[in-house]
């Protein structure tokens, strides 16, 4: 019996150590991205930059005066953040891919779904760094207060799911011929869920809407995070597969 | 190259002969609407094409599955097949819903769930194919489309729901429909039955083709190994 309870309690901490090394493995490839982004900066400068003319160009477009932004704002800002995000992911895989560092990923000994995490984690804190940027931007620009606890939520959990799926296909649009132009290509249509239900709740926040006409929103944003995050999970063996 | 097999011709007449059977049905046996008047008649097809339609989507989803478990091409060519069928007849019902929605919501278009919805389908199977035009080698190629029909199929429901917070006006035949609901009507046995007819009709229709761009799947397959064998 004591046998018994010492090959389970030699299972438990195998299983912890493997645990232990995937988070290695998985905060490894994270620091990895973050550091080379630190000393470049090319990424984040080329969304921030990116983003502001998005909102630039929005503004003569659609006329952003007091009245209409009210409304418009949270649609506003998520077409920013989906575009500045294709811009972010097409490139965090293309950095890979040109310098054979996606070999190189591959081939360390660790569990595939750990690179898949690493960069998914990877390009949500850019876009989160992008964001975090553009937020007070847009409120000196338009006053309207866009730090609400409930819209900065939102902003998470939309971010989440968009780079959960947008990792995945970039890393499948990288290996195409016509990879720039592919990325959006893909991954809007997948990912319009997200962006509307993001759209709805965020304009549900700006506007003060009860919390219970929020709350549909919301749990759909959260259902789709859990949905692509487990499918990529599950199918991004597959992509990196030689 | 392998002969047409003989059950596929026989398919063929079949498929043609319940066509010819099945439009008779529509526009003989099937009563006319007392409200909307013949332009309802659309309804049977409509139907039948997004009913087999989603069917070939899910169909080409299944068989992204069994070509990720198995690393079979024949899964691939299956795919790729009901996807190109199911995007042509989901087109034909966007564009029959279109012929009824003018008379009965007076506009050719309205941003509706399932409209919405339709569109955003054509769009991802759309992107499958561009996705599979941009990758050359063969492999690579079968395993990245298995994956992105297998998103796509998952999305799609996602993407209903979404949009179906929005309310609704598109009738619901079946079922319980929204208040705002315009166009509705109830089905006389007759109707029904034209429907079910027409929707068995399509099916055949739907696996005639299916066959059929199968076999050229299979030939094309073949050309590109002889091409990749002369270039080596």
């Amino acid at each position: 019996m004591s046998q018994g309870m010492r090959v389970v309690a030699g299972e438990t901490r195998a299983a912890q150590a493997g645990a232990g090394s995937f988070l290695r493995a998985l905060l490894a490839v994270v620091w990895k991205d973050l550091a080379a982004e630190l000393r470049s900066r090319e990424l984040i400068s080329a969304m921030l930059v990116f983003a502001l003319l998005v909102i630039l160009i929005f503004n003569f477009a659609l006329e952003l005066d007091p009245r209409t932004r009210r409304t418009v704002s949270s649609g506003v800002l998520w077409v920013t953040f989906a575009f500045a995000g294709t811009l972010g992911l097409n490139r965090s895989m293309a950095i890979e891919k040109d310098r054979g560092c996606l070999d190189g990923l591959l081939l360390a000994p660790v569990d595939r779904s750990a690179i898949y995490f690493g960069k998914a984690i990877g390009n949500l804190v850019f876009m989160l760094m992008v964001e975090a940027i553009v937020l007070p931007v847009y409120t000196v620009l338009y006053s309207v207060n866009l730090f609400q606890p409930g819209l900065i939520l939102v902003i998470l959990l939309g971010s989440i799911g968009y780079t959960a799926i947008g990792t995945l296909l970039a890393s499948m649009a990288v290996h195409t011929r016509t990879r720039d132009i592919l990325l959006p290509i893909l991954l809007f249509p997948v990912a319009i869920p997200v962006l509307i239900a993001s759209v709805k709740a965020s304009a549900g926040f700006l506007e003060a809407i009860p919390l219970e006409e929020i709350m549909p929103w919301l749990n759909l944003i959260i259902a789709y995070d859990v949905i692509f995050i487990a499918v990529a999970y599950m199918v991004f063996d597959f992509i990196v597969e030689e | 190259m392998e002969p047409k097999p003989r059950f596929l011709t026989i398919l063929d007449s079949i498929s043609a002969v319940l066509f010819v059977v099945a439009l008779g049905m529509v526009f003989f046996y099937a009563p006319t609407e007392r409200v909307m008047g013949a332009v309802q008649r659309v309804f049977y097809f409509h139907v039948a094409t997004a009913w087999v339609g989603m069917l070939g989507f899910m169909a080409a989803g299944v068989a992204g599955v069994a070509y990720l478990r198995s690393s079979d091409r024949k899964w691939d060519t299956v795919s790729l097949a009901a996807v190109e069928i199911s995007l042509v007849f989901f087109f034909i019902t966007i564009i029959m819903g279109s012929i009824w929605a003018r008379p009965a919501w007076g506009t050719w278009w309205t941003w509706e769930p399932r409209l919405t919805t339709a569109t955003i389908v054509e769009l991802v199977y759309a992107a499958y194919l561009m996705l599979r035009q941009g990758i050359e080698d063969p492999d690579r190629r079968a395993r990245f489309g298995a994956v992105y029909t297998i998103l796509g199929f998952i999305s799609v429901p996602v993407t209903f729901l979404s949009i179906r917070l929005y309310r609704t006006i598109h009738p619901t035949v079946f079922g319980v429909s929204s208040p705002e609901a315009e166009g509705e009507f109830s089905m006389t046995p007759s109707m029904l039955q034209t429907l079910i007819f027409s929707v068995l009709t399509f099916s055949v229709i739907f696996s005639s083709l299916l066959w059929h761009r199968i076999r050229l799947g299979r030939l094309a397959e073949k050309v590109e190994q002889l091409r990749l064998k002369i270039a080596h």
